[in-house]
């Protein structure tokens, strides 16, 4: 093989492989795309967050005979989005649960009267008594979901947490919370279909996971598996916003093309994507926690709730990953973590990068920085006597086998930021100013995959195929969002096939020509789907090899001529890859005990922070983020996934509040609902520390998810730093600041 | 109405409402679809153009506005298949991702250097805060920016 270094890609920062489409406008997203005879496609959504449906009316001066009007009697299949408790409805049919549901769904060519249409639909309700926080639903104010608002409950209870306390020399207890958060893609969620008897359903559109929606049309329009196709666009952003949300405006825009006869395009606008769709589980978390005079803990005592809103959608799925990750990088021999998801009458909740672990997370990491603070010990003193090491359990008993240093992550992460240094001068020079100065951490990991055997369950498969130019097409589901799977899939293959990464295409992902490689989702796509690839393109190599028409040691000119005899001589060359779990993942979904995920990356992120007293505004002057990840693929891509995912942390942590105003959001304008901007996001520096897994492609394990763990704790850690305050909720406003001065 | 203007340096003449965006009437009449549509309201800059040399959120212009005006979307910016620096520099730092501010973050940066070929690291941060990314955390646009300085 040519030692050309080309053809190992893998560590080198490869140009991002649709990137001059992306800088010169001329990548296609759905809203960028048009079809003959195509029309325009809008909802009509619920007013009232919960109600009867008594009559729906047309009025206006609108000339209804020409549009297209759906509503839940023209579904020819199943009226619900398949998900997990398929308890969604595609639209509303005598009752809604939410504001902003879907009851009505209207076509026509002309943009600008479809609007005005939308206005003119009259529907009266009865309205029935909402609740629309997670404390009214645990009190069962009103059963609104099932027998007791409960879509799902989790207990993880190793060794004896009850016994513990009275062996305790302090017990510390602590509440936490965190509010909604909208993911904020800047490309709005959009779709295009084109649905008729005789051929099926077609379906564009900006997504994550293209097979899911599949899963959901075939459900909605009783058709077989291969009459539904759905094909991604270039996706503006998804962050969990597009994995689940999509088969619900695919099925919308599917089901007025079916009736109008016309391909139907359903693009939302700003205000819309908004108010209706998916955001962060908003969260409560009570935590009790025994600790000895020498700061070891005894025993964790976690209650975890999360507000799932008015469907089940992914509920479970979030809070299973919120309950695992709440006890956090630690040893600790008696943890109990009950959870729950509740119903509320509000749009339902659902994926954002993180899943419920910075939700659980933060209350972690600002418990164990109050414990420290009640024995006496810095927060980081504390955290070093608490690291799990090698051969320890975590809190679900799975016993950690690889190395891990948290140690050496924390020591950089002080050599990186000066923290020791500046603590102790701020603490002297915050009396002589208005603008006070703080520094803190949190210190944390993040299981990539899914959880226990759902990658078994998952059994996703990758595609190769030899073209007649004799390049490599990677077959697969996973999509690009702008994290970069085009380009490391082809760096992946190039380095097992040592052949340059221009020779490697990644084929758009579209049903019917790829196969199931899984959801672009749980920080999966590299480090399951990635090993995928090489094995499946390792397969194609070892195909050519065994035809003869491939020597052993080949360079790339011979691999690209036996690529095109092959063809010529047997007409196609593919080859599938399907996943094995790696050995020794031992689950137990009873009792949620076992080997949660096959790796962790572990992390330590700084964040340094002014709060004005006079003003009340907390700034991030500096912010540090340190992780071992196993192997990077690409560092400019890498360091980009954490760079976004911090500053998507720090919108959580200090700029990013949902108003609720009845079960709505009242702030549903990028006018009023803040994201940081250029101006507003510190310096962040990003480490990455290596420590192969064996299981992942290069040695790479998984990072999608794990920036947005940190920021939330190390700031509120800062800030109480900085202030002597203790804040326990995200986002923190100034106003909230203000109160407790 | 009827309303001339030059697009990237074609003439174009067409009819129009009045209050017609000029970003629905570049992408919808004229297919360039370069620009995009984020928020409507002038929050994200993902529909920057440049009207006689100034840089606009396309959402809030009602085409009537632009009556003998010279117009460059990012369509406009590389010149004879060949990138601007701005542009390479975004490829060769990572400064796009999913891709879709990029078109208005490049105009924003080509804006920036035009006034201001060597901006501070503060001037690149302002002169860039009108144009909101939610993928890359800014900090490798502002590199590209700085790369860009250097060719």
């Amino acid at each position: 093989m040519s030692t050309n270094t080309n053809h190992h890609p893998i560590g080198k920062s490869v140009p991002r492989k649709e990137g001059r489409k992306k800088v010169t406008g001329a990548a296609l997203y759905v809203d960028d795309i048009s079809f003959p005879e195509m029309i325009y496609g809008v909802t009509v959504r619920s007013s009232v967050p919960r109600a009867r449906i008594s009559n729906i009316s047309f009025e206006g001066d609108i000339p209804w005979n020409e549009f297209t009007i759906v509503t839940a009697k023209d579904i020819p299949g199943e009226n619900y989005v398949a998900l997990i408790l398929n308890d969604q409805p595609y639209l509303a049919g005598q009752v809604v649960n939410h504001a902003e549901e879907a009851i009505v769904l209207l076509a026509h060519p002309n943009k600008y009267l479809l609007e005005e249409a939308r206005r003119n639909v009259r529907i009266e309700y009865e309205e029935l008594p909402p609740i629309f926080n997670l404390e009214d639903s645990l009190n069962k104010k009103e059963i609104i979901w099932g027998e007791d608002n409960v879509f799902k409950s989790f207990l993880v209870d190793k060794g004896n947490v009850d016994e513990a306390w009275a062996s305790a020399d302090l017990i510390v207890e602590g509440e936490y919370e965190t509010g909604a958060q909208e993911q904020l893609y800047i490309e709005n969620n959009g779709v295009i279909a084109i649905a008729n008897e005789r051929e099926g359903v077609t379906v564009w559109g900006s997504m994550q996971c293209p097979y899911y929606v599949h899963k959901a049309l075939i459900k909605l329009f009783a058709l077989p598996e291969d009459k539904v196709r759905v094909i991604q666009t270039e996706t503006g952003g998804g962050f969990g916003g597009k994995e689940e949300y999509p088969s619900m405006i695919a099925g919308h825009a599917a089901l007025l093309s079916l009736k109008s006869g016309k391909p139907v395009k359903i693009v939302y606008d700003r205000a819309e994507d908004m108010v209706a769709t998916t955001k962060r589980h908003p969260s409560r978390t009570r935590h009790k926690t025994a600790v000895s005079k020498d700061g070891k803990l005894l025993a964790m005592d976690i209650e975890f709730i999360i507000d799932g809103g008015a469907y089940c959608t992914l509920s479970p799925v979030v809070l299973s990953r919120g309950t695992i990750h709440a006890g956090g990088p630690y040893f600790c021999p008696h943890v109990r973590i009950r959870s729950s998801a509740v119903a509320t009458n509000i749009p339902p909740h659902g994926a954002f990068r993180g899943f419920g672990a910075p939700q659980s997370i933060f209350a972690l990491e600002r418990q164990l920085d109050k414990v420290a603070a009640a024995i006496g010990l810095t927060p980081d003193e504390f955290r070093r006597r608490n690291f799990i090491q090698q051969g320890q359990t975590t809190a679900t008993s799975q016993v950690i086998r690889e190395k891990v240093d948290m140690h050496q992550l924390l020591d950089r992460a002080f050599q990186l930021t000066g923290y020791h240094e500046k603590r102790q001068r701020f603490a002297v020079e915050n009396a002589q100013t208005n603008i006070k100065k703080g520094i803190g951490f949190a210190s944390f990991m993040h299981g990539a995959g899914f959880t226990g055997s759902g990658e078994v369950y998952l059994a996703s498969v990758v595609g190769a195929e030899a073209t007649s130019e004799g390049r490599v097409r990677i077959l697969a589901a996973s999509t690009e969002i702008g994290q970069g799977t085009n380009t490391i899939f082809a760096q992946i293959a190039s380095e097992a096939l040592g052949v340059d990464s221009d020779l490697i295409e990644v084929a758009q992902p579209d049903t019917s020509e790829v196969p199931n490689s899984g959801p672009t989702v749980a920080s999966r796509t590299c480090m399951v789907v990635g090993k995928l690839v090489e094995s499946a393109v390792l397969a194609l190599k070892q195909t050519l090899i065994g035809s003869t028409l491939l020597k052993e040691d080949y360079g790339q000119s011979e691999f690209q001529a036996a690529c095109r005899s092959y063809l010529e001589k047997f007409g196609s060359l593919k080859t599938f890859s399907t996943y094995q779990a790696p050995p020794n993942i031992h689950w137990n979904d009873e009792k949620y005990q076992g080997d949660a995920y096959g790796a962790y990356a572990w992390a330590v992120y700084v964040a340094e922070v002014s709060v004005d007293s006079l003003t009340y505004e907390a700034h991030v002057d500096d912010f540090v983020a340190v992780q071992e990840i196993g192997r990077v693929i690409n560092p400019v891509l890498a360091t980009g996934q954490i760079e976004g995912g911090v500053a998507q942390g720090i919108g959580f942590t200090l700029f990013e509040k949902v108003v609720w105003q009845n079960g709505r959001m009242a702030n549903n304008q990028m006018t009023n609902y803040i994201i940081p901007t250029p101006a507003d996001i510190p310096p962040i520096r990003v480490h990455f520390e290596e420590n192969p897994y064996a299981y992942g492609p290069g040695g790479a394990k998984g990072i999608g998810e794990l920036p947005m763990d940190g920021p939330a704790p190390a700031i509120l850690n800062a800030i109480e730093n900085a202030t002597g305050v203790s804040f326990n909720q995200v986002p923190l406003m100034p106003e909230a600041i203000m109160q407790k001065q | 109405m009827e309303i001339s203007f030059s697009v990237n340096g074609e003439p174009r003449t067409l009819q129009a409402y009045a209050i017609e965006r000029l970003l629905d009437v570049l992408r919808e009449q004229l297919h360039l679809t370069g620009t995009k549509e984020g928020c409507g309201e002038g929050e994200c800059g993902a529909c920057s153009v440049f009207i006689n040399g100034k840089i606009v959120n396309s959402c809030l212009v009602p085409i009537a506005q632009v009556e003998g005006a010279e117009i460059k979307t990012i369509e406009g910016v590389a010149t004879d298949n060949q990138l601007h620096a701005v542009q390479q520099s975004f490829i060769d730092c990572g400064g796009a991702q999913c891709g879709i501010c990029t078109p208005g973050m490049v105009l924003a940066a080509v804006d920036l250097l035009g006034r201001n070929p060597n901006p501070t690291d503060a001037e690149i941060r302002t002169g860039l805060a009108g144009n909101l990314c939610r993928c890359t955390g800014y900090m490798k646009i502002f590199e590209s920016v700085v790369r860009a300085c250097q060719k």
